[in-house]
């Protein structure tokens, strides 16, 4: 494991953390978009380039930015909230013995090196062209059905926001 | 370990030489300004002016730094470096010339050179908008709250066609790299062969770096400096930076797109066509700020979903279309 990959890791849980640890919604937008940054980070070293460049263009560069507009919007007096509000009562408690219980069985799955180790890939995996071939040969159908998802998606807003006028 | 010293030096010679023409450029365009307003711009400083940038970098550091007393101080100051940092980023993909060959190794002329990497220029285009939305927001005024709300739409809106028509140019040239890209230009630049996404990318490269006619973020006549409304001193003088640095990185991607890159006639240099190349985009961009007056945000919201957008899927579906029968 390389040095880059670890600080990536800690960054990311550090910005998971951020997110619900922090009382300023914007501020928890800048820890998500913290830990989406190093999730891309892990996933070019892992070679898969590609997803990693989609990660940051489509999610840090055009979703999150989405995030920054709204709550910026809603909340743009910059007042933290005034005690934790719980949002989920009764549910911490369990995601936290999940959190654990995940926890020990990564160590523990670590240790044991319970991955088989990385087969052997090709030449230019997760680069645009291998990323492409997949898609557009292999899964296709599957992409098909995805775009028809998305489409029935902006159908409804669409309808949405007609009705309204 | 010896490539990446030689990354770490090419990274420190292309800031100093970034921050160089940044400097430079504001007096260039101050000077072309006043001539295309038939006036003399600087002069008081030095010959020619010359010794003004040095003047507004010493009253940039020297002027107090105000940060108003209701902003969240951590997202105030961070939001200028994330400005500077995106814009600077986006040149370590970008190659300036050919690699050259310097004691026996063959050196690119270009920090890095991933597989992906006019993606990565795109991706830190991208993130530009988090330095100008953050400043609205943090400024906690209203104009910069209005400033940070027309970038983040605005910049959206554009981004979307600038990808859009960046793709054409991905099918003709069979590649991301934008090495590749140039190489594939060696005979015919890819401006005949893309006429329209040319044009949708720099017009989109405008709306990204929010110059004139699409300034609205800062728009000083309505938003008194927009989202910048709140900084003074070097942290206001970062975002006129980080603003620059983006003027450069578009006019570069151009060039190396559509432009041939750093080819040319050869009684030039590969490295001096480039840097012509850019330059001559970089006075397209002042000509239009002397040339047009700012549009309204409505039609400007209308041009980019309206014209933009369907123009450039017009133009991606013809270019496959096209790649597909004669390719």
């Amino acid at each position: 494991m390389s040095a880059v990959a670890v600080v990536a890791a800690v960054l990311a849980v550090a910005g998971g953390v951020g997110v619900i640890a922090s009382r300023r919604p914007v501020r928890s937008v800048l820890s998500l978009l913290l830990t989406l940054l190093s999730l891309a980070v892990l996933f070019i070293g892992l070679g898969a380039e590609f997803i990693g460049l989609i990660q940051i263009i489509v999610y840090a560069g055009a979703v999150m930015v989405l995030f920054v507009f709204v709550i910026s919007l809603l909340s743009a007096k910059n007042e933290p909230l005034e005690r934790p509000v719980s949002l989920l009562p009764g549910q911490e408690r369990w995601g936290g013995v999940a959190a654990a219980v995940l926890a020990v069985l990564l160590i523990v799955a670590g240790l044991r090196h319970a991955y088989p180790a990385a087969r052997s890939v090709f030449d230019g995996y997760g680069a645009v062209r291998a990323f492409g071939e997949a898609l557009f040969y292999e899964h296709v159908f599957v992409l098909q059905l995805a775009a028809l998802l998305l489409m029935v998606a902006v159908v409804g807003v669409v309808i949405l926001i007609a009705r309204r006028s | 370990m010896n490539d990446l010293w030689i990354s770490l030096v090419q990274s420190l010679i292309l800031i100093v030489a970034l921050l160089t023409v940044f400097a430079g450029m504001t007096l260039v365009e101050r000077k072309l300004l006043g001539y295309f307003h038939l006036r003399v711009g600087p002069t008081r400083t030095g010959p020619w002016g010359l010794a003004q940038p040095i003047a507004d970098a010493i009253k940039a550091f020297v002027k107090e730094d105000v940060i108003p007393a209701g902003a969240d101080k951590f997202v105030f100051r961070l939001a200028p470096v994330i400005s500077v940092f995106t814009a600077l980023a986006v040149w370590s993909v970008i190659p300036v010339g050919p690699p050259v060959e310097i004691g026996g190794r063959v050196i690119p002329l270009q920090v890095a050179d991933p597989a992906g990497g006019a993606l990565v220029a795109l991706a830190f285009t991208s993130l530009h908008i988090y330095g100008v939305s953050l400043a609205g927001w943090a400024s906690q005024s209203k104009y910069s709250l209005l400033g940070a709300m027309r970038a983040a739409a605005q910049l959206i809106s554009y981004e979307l066609s600038m990808a859009m028509s960046i793709l054409g140019v991905f099918m003709l040239a069979g590649s991301l790299r934008l090495a590749d890209i140039v190489a594939a230009q060696s005979d015919v630049a890819f401006i005949w062969l893309q006429p329209v996404g040319f044009l949708i990318f720099f017009i989109a490269g405008v709306a990204e770096v929010a110059r004139m006619p699409f300034d609205l973020p800062e728009a000083e006549t309505e938003l008194v400096a927009g989202y910048s409304t709140e900084y003074s001193g070097m942290r206001f003088a970062m975002f006129m930076m980080a603003e620059y640095l983006g003027m450069m990185s578009v006019s570069a991607m151009v060039t190396l797109l559509y432009l041939k890159g750093w080819h040319g006639p050869a009684f030039l240099p590969p490295v001096a066509w480039f840097l012509v190349k850019v330059a001559a985009l970089l006075f397209v961009f002042i000509w239009l700020r002397a040339t047009f007056v700012r549009v309204r945000y409505d039609r400007l919201m209308d041009f980019g979903w309206k014209v933009m957008l369907p123009l450039s899927f017009l133009n991606l579906v013809v270019t496959a279309a096209g790649v597909a029968l004669w390719g």
